[in-house]
């Protein structure tokens, strides 16, 4: 295993220990070991003071080592017991029994579970409880949870803390992987730091800065969001005017929409039971983009603020043309392109960060260079008229691997075998290399690291420098506040309050998200400046 | 990175040659369970691989699978499942059949007009089903298979004695076509036979399938939407044009493949023209892996089973079933699905752990010259 070497790690019982690096520094490989989905070359690993060898997940389920992945494993049209009893029907059986079993845990941990809901009816954070209840209901002791909180806004956050809390109480071990150095701090028993493949030190929050911790991560400067001087102009480039956007269930027969309710993720979950909930009300379809407007100039980011699920998808559709607006129009450069097919939309200038890269920005199973060709198949250098231009798409790739830091051995190998911040660098590469003049960029640095979330922050702004205009979606508020000129608040799929970057708080831009505020929020000072003991989750490093 | 590509190459021999060896293994099984000689039979079948009439025969037969697995694998390379080119074929070979036989052009307009013929009709057959999806969001899967069945009819509608059949004994056909469209061939002397010269339009096709999959924009378009509808559709891609254009292009080359036999050698559609070749295409479209090399090897090899496993049935002293063939093209089709997953999952593995290892040596390197500098 080189992608890890030297890597030492131990775990105290009753802790919750955290791992922070970098993309790309191991971490994942480390957690695969842990788990079983990997074979180390060289080591050993010991639980309890015994030594073990895993060859599968089920003899770490078997050692009490379970664990919570990213991205969510459940089957939406099955009921949470169901779902929970998938795979491991002798433990408890699958009837009363196992809901007993169930409601035991939920309790004793807080989890708060109905063991008869159906998942497709339950929040990402709901549906996050139900992948660690699943594990503990396996005889968990040790969980290891991988990124949980990417999915979360800060008072799930804060809730998830709450139940990492309550479980550690128990005498059970967490091992919770971050990128979000002010929520590993406020969380952590211990911090181990990976960078390169190998641990560079394990530290006590408490002696401790968020911004030594980044420091140790990247082992250099350290990257802040913060624009420096306004490059607004007067010149609009997109303008919205009264767009509005039905459920996909509204319009019968629509193809595209196929996939996306498909969508296991966050997003659709929320939105989903929306529509539940609006069906029974008879009359009109849910609205999903209720009578937004907007205008972005060049040299503007504008920022929008939100809890997922409020209208922030359905934005981005109907901005890049997947999906087409009910009512209202979209204005690009003067012209109005709202009837506009994609690659139209996209040929003219408009650039697209997708907020999952996996399904809307990459071709996994293709080389590097077929994804640079993707999403500009007709433009320069990637096709002469009719043909595709090949030797120009690779040496194009080449240059933005060059350029962009995409760190991998060449052009030729699978999108799939990049880390998630190299992928992210070659979508953010492949947009900035056709001069857009409107970018869409959905959660730019998700599961991204510093280094290169410094790097795309760096990207973004100094095209934003030569009249670029964003519009970012993130769930990152930091970023938000540190990147937009302006800032916009979606909520149930209107906007519903702007704000001043330079004075706002990610607190109060997260109680407008809630829906508790709206108007233009002033920056109220109140509170001295939040330099207490309890680091919020929005604490970034910085 | 010329590594890569040759990893690339590796596995995707590995795949259909695991399958093989995995279908021969597993059909050797079963003839050992029904106590008969596990392999005899194999050396049987390649025996009859000399004999220039057999590989004419085989020649012929690939070509009709050829065209009828490239149809197949156009829409597989963009999750398409077109189950109904065996209605597609026939309908256009009735067609064809039937505009052949009443219509006489000069040769070198007749045969262009029937390729055309068939063409289209197999083009409309299959559009159908795509303007069902487009519109209507039907399954292409279930039109498909239904429009098999009413191909059938229609096609036993139209070989009605007084619409276009004509009775020949107790055989109806539609009638012997004009002599300006039969498809010139190679004639290896009567002994032999004549390789047809529609083989030579399909190997035109499976060059042509590469080079627009593989060198142009709507190749591209269309990979990309089989690779991932949902980062095809952010791209540009208008999914429900792709469907429509793909399911028309699929139904009119599987039009073709009907056309070595009816131009070739029939000269008529009759009861007894070969059906099936359109499911029999599906898994030579799997076994080749929607690749024209590929699928040209597996048409050949199914071929091969085909015309030599008759012999089996003559062989002395011990003669064995020629259903051993067919068993055999079953296991095939089976592993081939097994396989071809197991090493694509091995090899995406694999690759990943690869990255990883170049990517921490070039760290642990720059690390190094940083300490020495």
């Amino acid at each position: 295993m080189v992608a890890n070497h030297d890597i030492h790690l131990s775990v105290r019982r009753g802790t919750v220990h955290a791992l922070v690096g970098e993309n790309g520094a191991g971490k994942s490989t480390l957690m695969k070991i842990l788990y079983g989905m990997q074979k180390p070359d060289e080591g050993t690993i010991a639980v309890d003071g015994e030594q073990v060898s895993f060859s599968s997940p089920a003899d770490a389920i078997a050692r009490g080592i379970g664990m919570v992945h990213q991205h969510f494993m459940l089957a939406d049209n099955l009921t949470v017991l169901e779902n929970v009893v998938l795979g491991s029907e002798k433990l408890y059986g699958i009837g009363g029994n196992a809901r007993k079993k169930i409601k035991e845990i939920s309790d004793r941990y807080g989890l708060g579970i109905r063991p008869d809901a159906l998942v497709e009816d339950l929040g990402v954070a709901d549906r996050q409880r139900v992948e660690i209840l699943k594990v503990l209901f396996r005889g968990a002791k040790t969980l290891i949870l991988d990124e949980p909180t990417a999915v979360l806004v800060p008072q799930e956050v804060d809730a998830l803390f709450d139940n990492l809390r309550e479980l550690k109480s128990e005498g059970l071990s967490v091992i919770f992987i971050s990128h979000k150095l002010g929520e590993v701090l406020s969380v952590a028993d211990d911090i181990t730091v990976i960078r390169r493949g190998t641990t560079v030190g394990t530290v006590i929050p408490s002696e401790t800065t968020p911004r030594q911790l980044a420091e140790l991560m990247v082992g250099s400067e350290l990257p802040t969001p913060e624009t420096a001087e306004s490059t607004v102009t007067d010149q609009a480039v997109v303008t919205v005017k009264n767009l509005t956007v039905y459920a996909a269930g509204a319009s019968l027969g629509e193809l595209g929409a196929q996939p996306e309710t498909a969508t296991a993720g966050s997003a659709g979950a929320t939105a989903r039971g929306d529509v539940l909930d609006e069906a029974t009300a008879p009359g009109a379809a849910k609205r999903v983009l209720d009578d937004v407007s907007f205008t972005i100039h060049a040299g503007e980011v504008m920022g929008i603020a939100g809890v997922e699920g409020n209208g922030q998808t359905e934005l981005i559709d109907a901005l890049i043309g997947t999906r087409h607006a009910d009512s209202g129009a979209i204005e690009f450069l003067g012209e109005d392109i709202t009837g506009w097919q994609t690659r139209k939309r996209r040929e003219s200038g408009v650039g697209y960060i997708p907020e999952d890269r996996h399904r809307q920005g990459l071709l996994l199973e293709s080389p590097l260079w077929e994804n640079r060709i993707l999403g500009h198949v007709t433009e320069k250098p990637n096709a002469k008229g009719f043909w595709l231009d090949i030797k120009g798409a690779q040496a194009d790739t080449r240059r933005i691997v060059e350029e962009f830091d995409v760190r991998t051995p060449g052009i030729d190998v699978t999108a799939a075998s990049l880390s998630g911040g190299n992928q992210q660098k070659l979508i953010v590469g492949r947009e900035m290399s056709h001069n857009p003049k409107f970018l869409i960029a959905a959660h730019p640095t998700r599961g991204v690291d510093v280094g290169a979330q410094a790097q795309i922050w760096d990207r973004i702004r100094e095209a934003r420098r030569e009249g670029l205009a964003v519009l970012l979606i993130s769930a990152d508020l930091d970023e938000l506040i540190g990147l937009s000129d302006t800032l916009r608040v979606i909520f149930d799929g209107r906007l519903v309050a702007d704000a001043d970057p330079a004075t706002i708080t990610p607190e109060e831009l997260g109680s407008a998200m809630t829906g508790a505020a709206s108007g233009h929020l002033e920056h109220v000072d109140t509170a001295p400046e939040g330099n207490e003991g309890a680091a919020g989750p929005e604490d970034e490093a910085r | 990175m010329k590594k890569f590509d040759k990893e690339r190459l590796l596995l995707a021999l590995a795949g259909p040659v695991i399958a093989l060896v995995l279908a021969i293994a597993l059909t050797s099984i079963v003839l050992l369970a029904s106590n008969r000689n596990p392999f005899e039979p194999y050396a049987l079948m390649l025996q009859q691989l000399p004999y220039s009439d057999i590989q004419v025969l085989i020649i012929n037969q690939a070509a009709m699978y050829y065209i009828a697995a490239i149809a197949v694998a156009l829409g597989f390379r963009m999750n398409l499942f077109n189950i109904g080119v065996d209605g597609q074929y026939r309908l256009a070979a009735v067609m064809t059949a039937v505009v052949g036989a009443n219509v006489g052009l000069p040769a070198f307009l007749q045969i262009p007009m029937l390729l055309l013929v068939a063409m289209l009709t197999g083009a409309f057959w299959a559009g159908i089903a795509g303007v069902l999806k487009v519109t209507r969001g039907v399954s292409e899967v279930v039109s498909t298979i239904m429009l098999n069945a009413i191909a059938t009819s229609v096609i036993g509608y139209v070989t009605l004695s007084d619409v276009w059949g004509v009775q020949v004994g107790n055989n109806m056909t539609t009638g012997v076509m004009k002599k300006s469209g039969w498809f010139p061939g190679i004639n290896l002397g009567s002994d032999v036979g004549e390789i047809y010269g529609m083989v030579f339009v399909a190997i035109a096709l499976g060059i042509g399938y590469w080079i627009v999959l593989n060198r142009t924009r709507f190749g591209f378009d269309l990979r990309a939407t089989g690779a991932s509808e949902s980062a095809a559709a952010a791209s540009g891609v208008d999914a429900k044009r792709m469907v429509l254009v793909s399911m028309l292009i699929s139904g009119a080359v599987s039009g073709l493949a009907g056309l070595p036999l009816l131009l070739g050698d029939s000269h008529t559609y009759s009861l007894d023209f070969p059906a099936g070749l359109g499911f029999t295409a599906i898994g030579i479209a799997l076994l080749g892996r929607n690749n024209p090399g590929g699928i040209a090897f597996a048409a050949l090899l199914w071929a091969f089973l085909d015309k030599a496993s008759p012999a089996l049935d003559y062989a002395t002293p011990v003669a064995y079933e020629k259903e051993i063939a067919t068993i055999m093209q079953g296991l095939i089709v089976f592993s081939v699905v097994i396989s071809y997953e197991a090493v694509r999952q091995w090899g995406l593995r694999r690759q990943q752990r690869q990255v990883g290892a170049e990517l921490a040596a070039a760290a642990a390197q720059n690390t190094k010259k940083e300490v020495a500098a």
